[in-house]
């Protein structure tokens, strides 16, 4: 993996330089075109998620035939290679030789971290997928928005319909050793206890574990165990769950179940209880425009990634409106992307909070087998959902953000 | 429940799947000294190899023989277009097997795409099996059976034919194994062929439980290192118990220090680099 970064680093490195160095660029004409620049990830372990966040921007640009708000819209693309050095490079490729006028993306949390600030000082709005909490919390960055989700945006809820609806009193966390894992469990394990639960025991899997046999043979009795995983992982975790034949109900977030990977999946998913902000199941006319378009296009039901991005060119032409096309004035801009609302979208109604992320529907759903494939039907919807659940914004920031040992278990 | 007895039993189908996939690594830096980084690569390729059969209506085990031969054609053509050129050029092996291996991974993804897939467990070996009271997967019980048949198979193999005892002498000394009129470089073709097509099988052996995802490659090709280098290479007793030493140090490293997995995986592999370098099993003095 190294070796790989390095190379696409020095490519992209050595070809930024000649550029700056060789062409000072004439000033753009008005109303040109509006550029989008992508950052996605289409090698390596990740390139599942980064090829739908392109299949789901073309679509989007593709439905309205490449005009928005009357400006021409232009695409342009960039492989970060799913590393914050090529994110990095990447994204000062797209802001100093495309100059484009928005970012969509990163997909990873590390590869945000890495462009933030850069980002930030160069004024241009950056329509993100990836969750890391303290993005919209701790650390803001004024010219970031995110129509998907934080981390524990959808666990809070999910922890409410376990311990409310599906009465659960305990529970075993099982997750990817990472900050997406920690915050998803800590945010489940917050509400769950708040709401008369208890969380026995937190497992931490390395992000690359083979076999899962030794965590699994540690799930002593509870109600039910919570899985926090992503990428190629749970589909290797509940084969492997099932195989060693255990029978606790299986709960979890948006990674867990994407609808786009249900076409992998065996019975072995069957019955998983998982929340997310998007399910391909949601009845709108926006989702079932979306999902028809997805199926045409690229032949599977997409999944969270595809209509993330897809709802960030949403995003983008509701703000063009706003600014007549305009894209001139940066803070005006970033001022209208915020400001946007939107009633019919393929998650539904939302809008963003002042730290500009969503608040919007999440959808509890439940696997079931249908014919001879999967769906993930959708048991429950919490209406607008917000980062800080039902707890006080001032209160929630005052505590340290989740991680792996927080909240701490209680003996 | 019990932990341990899970664990132990784990460990030991684990190890059984580790020694799949190491021994024809073992084989080929025993007699050719090639580190061959492709060969997590090929653990990957013949599990994607199979995905297809098993699409196109293979059974599962018709589908593993035929990846894992897939898998050996391919290891041939890489033997004789790439490798032979660069005999003794450890340097120059290390960069073309590492860079085959990107590239694999760039056409596996762009063949098979970036979701993972699942292989599905042949049905006669679904479910668990009840042993002494506990409950374990029949697949990993069916896995050790098949570890033990290959490794005895190439045990047979390689200490009581003909071929063997060619192997076994290009691996003690290859310069005077052609004095005595063996045809190394074919034996070269032939070993590598045969590692390759190990890997292969592996790789639909493992699917059931690890699946097949963009990554795979960069996950196994560690342990087969660690088992090599803590077996010795080139020894096939030394793959084995190695395998099952990691198999055993994998499994209770993470259930009972999972702070410190990697450490309790990796740390014996440098205590026994630096106290024999050779391996446990390995005959070739470093």
């Amino acid at each position: 993996m190294t070796r790989r970064l390095t190379r696409r680093r020095m490519l992209g490195g050595a070809a930024g330089s000649v550029l700056t160095a060789s062409l000072p660029m004439p000033a753009i004409a008005e109303a040109g075109p509006v550029k989008i620049g992508l950052l996605t990830i289409k090698t390596g372990p990740l390139a599942s998620a980064g090829i739908q966040m392109e299949q789901g921007t073309v679509l989007f640009l593709k439905d309205r035939e490449h005009t928005l708000a009357g400006r021409k819209a232009e695409l342009v693309v960039a492989d970060t290679g799913g590393n914050p050095a090529g994110a990095k490079t990447k994204a000062q490729e797209l802001i100093e030789r495309d100059k484009v006028d928005m970012i969509f993306g990163p997909l990873a949390a590390f590869e945000l971290l890495a462009i933030s600030d850069y980002v930030a000082g160069q004024k241009i709005p950056l329509l993100g997928l990836a969750a890391a909490e303290d993005m919209t919390q701790r650390r803001p960055n004024p010219y970031f928005v995110r129509a998907s989700a934080t981390s524990a945006q959808a666990m809070h809820p999910l922890a409410d319909y376990a311990a409310k609806d599906l009465k659960y009193k305990t529970a075993i966390t099982v997750s990817d050793d990472f900050a997406f894992g920690y915050e998803q469990m800590g945010g489940f394990q917050r509400v769950f206890e708040d709401a008369g639960g208890r969380v026995k025991a937190k497992l931490w899997p390395p992000l690359v574990t083979p076999d899962y046999t030794p965590y699994l043979a540690q799930i002593g009795a509870a109600d039910a165990v919570v899985a926090g995983f992503a990428g190629a992982n749970p589909l290797k975790f509940m084969q492997q769950y099932r195989a060693a034949g255990l029978t606790l109900p299986l709960l979890g977030g948006e990674g867990i179940a994407d609808d786009s990977l249900l076409r992998t999946f065996g019975d072995e998913s069957v019955g998983l209880i998982s929340s997310g902000p998007y399910s391909a199941e949601f009845d709108s006319a926006a989702n079932r425009k979306f999902v028809e378009g997805m199926v045409r296009e690229t032949g599977n039901i997409p999944g969270i990634a595809a209509a993330c991005l897809y709802i960030n060119g949403m995003v983008a032409e509701a703000a063009l409106k706003a600014t007549s096309g305009s894209t001139d004035d940066k803070e005006a801009f970033i001022k209208a992307v915020r400001a946007v609302s939107l009633t019919d979208s393929p998650r539904g109604a939302f809008h963003f909070d002042h730290f500009g992320n969503v608040v919007g529907n999440i959808f509890i759903r439940r696997c079931e087998r249908k014919g001879d494939r999967l769906v993930n039907t959708i048991v429950k919807t919490y209406p607008d959902g917000s980062q800080f659940w039902t707890y006080d914004e001032k209160w929630f920031l005052s505590q340290p953000v989740y991680s792996r040992d927080y909240p701490p278990l209680k003996r | 429940m019990n932990l341990w007895l899970i664990l132990a039993g784990n460990s030991i189908a684990f190890g059984g799947l580790l020694f799949l996939l190491s021994a024809g690594f073992s084989l080929i830096f025993g007699l050719m000294r090639i580190p061959n980084l492709t060969h997590g690569s090929l653990f990957m390729l013949g599990a994607y190899f199979a995905v297809s059969l098993i699409s196109w209506g293979l059974g599962f085990w018709p589908a593993a023989i035929l990846a894992g031969l897939g898998v050996a054609a391919f290891g041939g053509l890489v033997e004789r277009l790439l490798l032979r050129r660069l005999p003794g050029a450890e340097l120059a092996q290390v960069l073309v097997t590492l860079g085959l291996s990107f590239m694999i991974a760039d056409i596996c993804l762009l063949g098979w795409g970036g979701d993972p897939i699942s292989i599905a467990t042949p049905s006669e070996l679904r479910g668990a099996s009840r042993i002494a009271g506990f409950a374990f997967p029949t697949y990993r019980l069916g896995l050790i059976v098949i570890a033990i048949v290959v490794a005895a198979t190439l045990w047979g193999l390689v200490d009581k034919t003909r071929l063997g005892a060619m192997i076994r002498a290009g691996v003690d000394d290859p310069a005077i194994a052609r004095v005595v009129g063996i045809r190394v470089s074919r034996l070269f073709t032939i070993v590598f062929s045969l590692g390759a097509g190990l890997a292969g099988f592996a790789g639909v052996i493992g699917g059931p439980i690890l699946s097949v995802y963009p990554g795979l490659d960069q996950d196994m090709l560690p342990l087969a290192l660690v088992v090599v280098i803590l077996g010795g290479s080139g020894s096939l007793v030394g793959s084995f118990i190695g395998s099952f030493v990691v198999g055993f140090l994998y499994n209770f490293g993470q259930a009972m220090f999972p702070e410190l997995a990697y450490v309790v995986l990796f740390l014996p592999m440098l205590v026994i680099l630096v106290l024999r370098p050779q391996g446990l099993f390995g005959r070739v003095a470093a």
